[in-house]
């Protein structure tokens, strides 16, 4: 599919160079003229009463501007949630204000009481010390299962039980239930897939400011999504009219998902910056980012599995009690439901599965997308179950796998397969994957290994997880019949300029992923010009048309089919242009490595000129407008289902628990590659999240709602010493129904890796002779010596 | 993370530090490691810093009288790479490559870590198995605390609240004394969640300390006395291990619970003991 060997090259990065020499230009490096900053108050305590806020102190405090509590924003919408779910019964999800400041009460430690604007940071932060708040503590609930049983303290008083939702899919519960009676063996799992804290490492950081004379808002914005926090905070939050505000994400160092949603520091900066009449700024602070960036997973679940006496799945039962912590996050409500349970197909042809869930609630930071979103937590729930169900029946977890993985389909000679849970994949080799996989791990030497180990007093493991997950996100029609509030395409503007260099301007958003290259080098593969002559302009609502933003692995499925159509567009017309100027029909003109031919002769124009003479029609055909840019939309016909196999080979100490990843072995399948090296990262750095979640990290709440493992001290980062090299390799089944046939690369790894490495664990200890079920995420040291010495 | 208002005052000579520290509420700054992030986060907030980075000698390590003496602001990394203590106290060259990081160990100071006592670092435990003292000067001029007076309890050390460290001593030990630091990381803070360091000297005299485990570093003398002057074997080994932490309270916290790391500090002392053999 290339024409100049551009697409799917390994190409370096090209934005590297700023980031590598600290040149990277962020929200923080960003200061106006007359800039203020923003310092807030915020609660101690989970759940308080606010009896009194005493500003006088702090207002006579140096450099201070102006402080605002919550009653002064009492006509000020709250944030909005962008996806409805409706309760099992048809009434609408449970969706209370989350406003700007609270006025009433406190819902978690950290929600805002009141924002200090002073002249310096310092001098804002000192102030907001100066605040005095009288608070009456109240009872709190942080666990998801507690929060719904009867006399459980009330997050809003306004939502009984403290339940958002109850949400059901699949086919109906009596025939999971008959078959699950019926089945030959059914294994069972109650298990917790733990908090997550996102961590990017650059904190949040806004800066907002009004112009009285133009009447205009300039929000910078550390965002996955320039244009949907527009929308949000103009349509839903503070009603100013869309044209009059300009939002720009400028370089954003990270994001995983915690950098989507439409935060109440956003549109609070905003209205703020009218009010005082000058620029407002606020970062993060990195204890603050633990409280306040919206958290990961939370889910409190109990599976069974139900085979039949040859190993085949007959049934599936998911009850999940999903935390949302105290507020409804922008996309919370979609993540344990349309991207857990329409997931729990997985790679089985499970005829029967019911998932329940219901949606909770709590005195903890909201919960939302992180990096899988809904996808790690169904993965895990699948393959764990898969495994465990191999030990206890005593047979090979890969063999089966073998036996229950849906056959290969390309989605093009045969359909696409369509699960129980309303999906409808769209190709798929699964068996594939893991075959590779095995090879790559010499599967039977492993095995030998682990028994010879066993037989010297050693614990080796090995675990596995295929995968699939739903990405390319998404067709607006399908995700608007599900409850999503917006459309989910994207836009792309392809401009030639006359010189026959390209700008193109993508509602896609980079902060890691490197669109800046992949990107340009679809544009310079699919137009036969150099690399360097195109440039990737993203993030700036005034530069680029439209755009729904990064998130769910769909820049280079949705925002990268944009460009393609822009593409196509261009060399349409550059076919005229050249038919006119070689005295030849439009549909003898061949577009080949930047040439424009008539066919079956050597008379050709290169794309150059042809730009060129669309700035400069003076030979021209007559019913053409000038100039060679055009702009699209795209919107796919369906999601995309990446897919893999994830091996992980485990020493577990015997003495102290301590998990030693030996060998990491990933497969993935994400279509077409445009360029390797990036995918490569990609899946290197989801893996290594993964794994995070699987040895090392987990928000910890005490019983008064306070997370005692708010800072790196407490909360373990995974660090490169921590694994060995991985060994990666791809399968390419393309994505038939985009125009690049790629699937997406940017979750894979976060959703294959962490119950690859439970698995193993589990295995090791088996291996050992301690039948363990379970230990719950992060496997520490000290959780799997228990495992050990309680078995 | 911004720290609330202070004074700062960089100091040449110790005598001006003393000085200064006659103020109730100044601290003293070496590396800064342990005292910078809690006064960003506020919950530390002193009304003057007294630098002591700046005077003269407090960084070097030397051979003096028998003794090694490695000034109070010798970086955890100065001491690591230094040849005299590779070649008379690898102990210290072993446990000081284990400190935090990188950064952490060209800027945090031994002094500074003695100073602030915190149950799990590392350098108590080396101190207290090398038989070291611990120097410091006050107004009324320098005395020697032996290390195993030097660490009573959470956070707190028998140096006045006038006094600074000026420097760690320690006896050069005779040919044939084997060493080592075993310890096992608290895997996000790097923190020793139990470690042990043993100094077996010529004449078979054992000395066993523990980081981690307690409210303080200490020496576990019940360990000591069942291996000094006794070959390293298997009995030997148990039978210290069995001794050892008797009528010691263990810590629980959300790192690890009291029968975990009483269970780690065992196995680490069994580690160790095996590395001295």
């Amino acid at each position: 599919m290339s024409t100049n060997g551009l697409i799917g090259r390994a190409v370096k990065r090209v934005e590297d160079k700023r980031f590598i020499t600290g040149h990277g230009n962020y929200t923080d490096d960003i200061v106006l003229p007359h800039q203020t900053y923003a310092a807030f108050v915020r609660s101690q305590y989970a759940h308080a009463r606010i009896l009194n806020i005493d500003t006088s102190a702090a207002k006579e405090m140096p450099g201070v501007i102006a402080i605002f509590t919550g009653a002064d924003l009492a006509a000020v919408n709250g944030v909005p949630c962008g996806w409805q779910v409706n309760f099992k019964n048809g009434d609408t999800m449970k969706e209370p204000k989350h406003p700007l400041l609270v006025a009433d009460k406190a819902r978690h430690a950290g929600d805002a009481i009141a924002v200090v604007i002073a002249e310096t940071k310092e001098q804002a932060t000192d102030a907001a010390e100066a605040v005095k708040v009288e608070m009456e503590e109240l009872p709190c609930v942080v666990d998801a299962a507690k929060a719904v049983q009867a006399g459980a303290p009330l997050v809003h008083d306004d939502v009984p039980n403290n339940k958002s939702f109850d949400w059901v899919l699949g086919n109906p519960i009596e025939e999971v239930n008959e078959a699950m009676d019926k089945a030959a063996h059914v294994t069972t799992l109650d298990f917790v897939n733990q908090r997550l804290v996102p961590n990017a490492i650059e904190p949040r950081s806004y800066n907002s400011s009004y112009d009285p004379v133009s009447e205009k808002y300039t929000l910078y914005t550390s965002s996955q999504n320039p244009h949907l926090i527009r929308l949000l905070m103009c349509a839903f939050v503070l009603g100013i009219p869309e044209h009059k505000v300009r939002v720009v994400s400028p370089d954003v160092g990270g994001g995983f998902g915690s950098k989507i949603f439409h935060y109440t520091e956003e549109a609070l900066l905003t209205w703020c910056s009218k009010k005082i009449g000058r620029p407002v700024k606020w970062t993060s602070e990195r204890s603050e980012s633990f409280l306040l960036d919206a958290h990961g997973r939370d889910h409190v679940t109990k599976a069974e599995m139900g085979f039949d006496a040859n190993g085949k799945i007959v049934a599936l039962r998911v009850k999940t009690y999903a935390n949302l912590g105290a507020y409804l996050s922008t996309f919370s409500s979609c993540v344990p439901t349309y991207l857990h349970g329409t997931l729990l197909q997985g790679l089985y042809t499970t005829p029967k599965i019911n998932v329940d869930v219901t949606a909770v609630f709590t005195n903890t930071t909201p919960v939302d997308a992180y990096r899988g979103a809904g996808r790690p937590e169904a993965t895990y729930l699948l393959e764990r179950l898969i495994d465990l169900a191999a030990h206890e029946m005593d047979m090979d977890p890969a063999e089966l796998r073998f036996r229950n993985f849906i056959p290969p389909f390309d989605g093009v000679q045969q359909p696409g397969y369509q699960t129980q849970v309303a999906l409808q994949y769209d190709s798929g080799n699964y068996e594939g994957v893991l075959k590779k996989g095995l090879e790559m791990v010499n599967y039977a030497d492993v095995r030998r290994e682990q028994q010879e180990a066993a037989h010297n007093g050693k614990l080796v493991g090995i675990g596995f997880s295929t995968y699939i997950e739903a990405c390319g996100i998404a067709p607006s029609a399908i995700v608007g019949s599900l409850g999503c509030r917006a459309g989910l395409f994207e836009s792309a503007q392809v401009r030639v300029q006359p010189t026959g260099k390209v700008s193109v301007y993508t509602g896609s958003h980079s902060h890691g992923q490197g669109h800046e290259t992949t990107f340009a080098q679809i544009v310079a593969d699919k137009l036969g010009i150099n690399l360097d002559d195109v440039e990737i302009v993203h993030g700036d609502s005034e530069a680029v048309a439209f755009g729904m933003g990064t998130y769910g692995s769909r820049s280079l499925a949705v925002g990268g089919s944009a460009i393609m159509k822009s593409i196509d567009k261009i060399i349409e017309k550059g076919k005229k242009i050249a038919a006119h100027k070689l005295e030849a029909s439009a549909d003898d003109i061949e577009f080949k490595s930047g040439n424009f031919t008539v066919k079956g002769t050597d008379k050709s124009i290169g794309f150059g000129e042809v730009a060129l003479t669309a700035y400069v029609p003076h030979v021209y055909p007559k019913d053409l407008e000038p100039g060679l840019d055009f702009a699209s939309f795209y919107d796919p016909a369906n999601f995309t289902y990446p897919f893999g196999c994830h091996i992980a080979v485990v020493e577990v100490d015997k003495e102290t628990g301590k998990v030693s990843l030996k060998r990491f072995i990933a497969v993935d399948d994400v279509g077409n590659v445009i360029n390797p090296m990036i995918v490569e990262g990609q899946i290197h750095g989801g893996v290594v999240q993964g794994i995070g979640q699987a040895l090392f990290e987990g928000a910890e709440y005490d019983d008064n709602g306070q997370l005692t493992n708010a800072s790196y001290m407490d909360y373990c980062m995974p660090r490169a010493d921590d694994f060995p090299m991985f060994e990666t390799a791809s399968q390419v089944t393309p994505c038939p129904h985009n125009p690049l046939g790629v699937k997406g690369a940017g979750e894979a790894g976060t959703i294959g890796s962490a119950p690859a490495i439970v698995n193993a664990v589990i295995d090791a200890l088996w291996s050992g002779g301690h039948k363990v079920k379970d230990i719950r995420m992060p496997l520490t040291p000290e959780r799997v010596w228990h495992a050990m010495v309680d078995a | 993370m911004i720290p609330a208002t202070f004074e700062y005052e960089k100091v040449t000579t110790v005598d001006e530090a003393i000085a200064a520290l006659s103020n109730d509420d100044t601290k003293i700054l070496a590396g800064g490691h342990s005292l910078i992030p809690a006064m960003k986060l506020r919950l530390n907030r002193p009304a003057k810093l007294v630098d002591i980075g700046g005077i003269r000698g407090l960084k070097d390590i030397k051979e003096e009288d028998g003794e090694i003496v490695i000034g109070a602001a010798a970086s955890h990394a100065d001491i690591m790479y230094h040849t005299l203590i590779r070649h008379h106290l690898p102990l210290f060259t072993e446990g000081a490559a284990m400190i935090g990081d990188m950064q952490v160990r060209n800027h945090g100071t031994i002094g500074g870590s003695l100073a602030h006592a915190d149950p799990a670092a590392d350098w108590p435990a080396m101190v207290l198995a090398a038989g070291a003292a611990i120097e410091v000067q006050g107004p009324n001029g320098r005395r020697r605390i032996p290390a195993t007076e030097f660490f009573t309890g959470l956070f707190s050390t028998a140096l006045e609240p006038n006094e600074i460290i000026t420097a760690v001593r320690i006896p050069v030990p005779a040919n044939g004394a084997k060493s080592t630091y075993q310890k096992f990381a608290q895997p996000a803070s790097r923190f020793a969640l139990a470690a042990c360091a043993v100094m077996r000297f010529a004449d078979g005299k054992t000395n066993i300390a523990f980081t981690g485990v307690g409210e303080n570093a200490f020496r576990d003398t019940g360990a000591e006395q069942a291996i000094t002057g006794k070959a390293i074997d298997e009995n030997t080994i148990n039978a210290a291990v069995n001794a050892a932490l008797e009528g010691v309270t263990v810590m629980s916290d959300h790192y690890a619970s009291e029968a975990y790391r009483k269970h780690l500090a065992k196995v680490y002392l069994k580690k160790a003991l095996m590395m001295v053999k």
